[in-house]
């Protein structure tokens, strides 16, 4: 297991590296002079000057790279250009939003989505099976930007049981955590409804069967305990689609995350928030993600050994 | 359900090719004294904040969201093919260079990276299509290689070897080809993701810039009127729906047809 550990932790090290990479990279991406295209057109010569210094432009690409590695390091990720917070404290401020609404929006997915997934597999075939998949499949086409506003419509506007917007009572979380959860819901129905559908074929549910077992305790004690290997690994897998999620329905229901922070950086030109914004959304993912293997190596002892 | 896809597809690339001729009315077309109105016999969908028909804007959306995904699953499918095949059948060095890149782009969730590419290029109806390009490619990219690794070891392949053909030719004529069921299934599927990211980009104020009628800028604009035009929020949503789940639908069969494996076992 600490050989798989090992091998695992050294494989992440290149591609955080390349995330670091491509992320400083972006602020060269701008078209013409990038201080010039945060402060505008109508900026002053000095004033964009400054910026470039500020900023480190004017040095060379390599000690540039550098030295963003460096503070990197320190945990420092620059400062807002238009705030002049600390791009750390803007994302450590705005980041138990965000948790709040992902971790529901994960609770709310897999509340709806195995027991769905249990009764299309167990009931395969038959008008229930159907229209689980059906559920599944449109929750998978719908975007979350026309859910959350449908809901908003109907549960906030019409029916006025919920707030239309913002964040501070349970109230508020109902909506943005189901809209963001659709989608994972969807997704993790089918995968739960196939992997269980794998699991009762396989001889052991039918000696359970045989020995006397109830057909519900052959799937819930049997079948079911194993389908969710790959469930649990998909549930991991899926947090980036979720955080990635969020930065739309935290502008839908303004959402004081960082999402929202995000895009409202980019309506301001704040590229050291951008890139900080980013950055911490890809390493939470890829974290994320090795996280998830390191579960899955734990549950399944065949992934540790290959 | 496939074929209610190719349906729901079909209608799309019709009102795509012939939306101009069908629209009772031009999508730009102003009537400001009727702004915001509900649906009518007239205007069917309503009209939008500067009194335009809805439905003339959503026929003319549809030509807006098959074009990006047509150009976006050819490009990213093409270099996702070229560099996956490369990858598994020459491995070594090149193999190496590949999967790390491919590692590092799979590091970052898709629709994040094309709102880093947007928002530092500007938005645009073509940095949409790039970014999307320059992100999907992976997938393919990733699909391919698998299918190559196994596919090198078949015997019409070290046959072809055997003979001298050279490896610009045993990929082209006899790896390649044995990757486009699978690839065909991924494109099916990836062009309603990508009329779904496009929509998203527009909707964030990202993609698709007014005057242009997209189905996510149109959702964007809905969203002011929640309150007193809904119809502007209902419409657009429902034609990218219906859609993505018509390449959904399209893209599921196509995987049970191609693939013996999965027939009549829907996962």
């Amino acid at each position: 297991m600490l050989r798989y550990l090992a091998r695992r932790l050294l494989l992440t090290i290149p591609v955080l590296l390349g995330v670091v990479t491509l992320v400083f990279s972006l602020i060269h991406f701008i078209p013409g002079d990038p201080a010039q295209a945060m402060l505008g057109e109508t900026a002053a010569q000095e004033d964009v000057d400054a910026l470039r210094q500020r900023l480190g432009l004017d040095r060379p690409l390599l000690e540039q790279y550098g030295s963003y590695v460096r503070e990197l390091l320190r945990g420092d990720l620059g400062t807002s250009l238009r705030t002049s917070q600390s791009v750390t404290e803007a994302i450590v401020e705005r980041l138990p939003a965000t948790l709040e609404l992902a971790a529901a929006a994960m609770l709310v997915s897999i509340g709806f989505s195995i027991p769905l997934g249990i009764v299309a597999a167990v009931r395969r075939g038959t008008v229930v099976d159907h229209a689980a998949t059906t559920l599944a499949l449109l929750g998978i086409s719908i975007p979350n930007f026309w859910l959350g506003p449908l809901l908003a419509l109907v549960f906030a506007v019409e029916l006025g049981w919920l707030p239309v917007s913002g964040r501070g009572t349970v109230a508020h979380l109902v909506l943005p955590a189901i809209s963001l959860g659709a989608a994972l819901a969807a997704i993790l129905a089918r995968m739960t409804r196939a992997s269980l559908l794998e699991e009762l074929r396989e001889p052991y549910v039918q000696a359970a069967r045989a020995r006397g077992a109830s057909r519900g305790r052959a799937v819930m004690r049997h079948a079911f305990r194993n389908s969710l290997i790959p469930v649990v690994t998909l549930v991991g897998l899926q947090f980036g689609a979720v955080l990635t999620g969020a930065i739309i329905t935290e502008t839908i229901f303004a959402w004081p995350g960082i999402g929202r922070l995000l895009i409202q950086s980019i309506g301001f030109r704040d590229y050291p928030l951008v890139q900080g914004c980013i950055l911490f959304i890809a390493v939470t993912y890829v974290g994320m993600n090795l996280l998830t293997d390191l579960i899955y190596g734990v549950l399944d002892p065949r992934i540790r050994y290959e | 359900m496939a074929r209610v896809g190719a349906v729901i597809v079909g209608v799309a690339v019709l009102a795509a090719v012939f939306g101009p001729w069908l629209a009772p009315y031009d999508p730009a077309a102003q009537e400001l004294a009727l702004r915001l109105e509900g649906p009518t016999g007239l205007h069917w969908f309503g009209l939008d904040e500067l009194g335009r028909d809805i439905f003339a804007r959503i026929l003319s959306g549809a030509r807006i969201s098959l074009l990006v995904g047509l150009v976006v699953v050819g490009v990213s499918s093409t270099i996702g093919i070229l560099l996956g095949s490369v990858a598994g059948y020459v491995g070594g060095r090149i193999d190496e260079v590949i999967s790390r890149a491919i590692d590092i782009l799979l590091a970052f969730p898709g629709l994040l990276l094309a709102i880093a590419m947007v928002a530092v290029l500007g938005p645009s109806l073509t940095n949409v299509v790039l970014a999307l390009s320059l992100i999907g490619w992976v997938g393919y990219a990733r699909l391919v290689r698998g299918q190559v690794l196994r596919s090198r070891e078949f015997d019409f392949v070290q046959a072809a070897r055997a003979l001298g053909a050279t490896t610009p030719r045993i990929l082209a004529r006899h790896i390649i080809p044995t990757t486009l069921p699978a690839v065909s299934v991924q494109a099916t599927l990836g062009m309603g993701g990508a009329i779904l990211a496009e929509a998203a980009l527009s909707f964030l104020g990202l993609g698709v810039q007014p005057p242009t009628p997209s189905w996510g800028t149109m959702l964007n604009y809905g969203r002011g009127h929640l309150l007193d035009a809904p119809h502007l929020t209902v419409f657009p949503g429902l034609a990218i729906a219906i859609l993505v789940l018509g390449f959904n639908f399209l893209g599921d069969g196509l995987r049970d047809a191609l693939d013996p494996a999965t027939r009549g076992r829907r996962t």
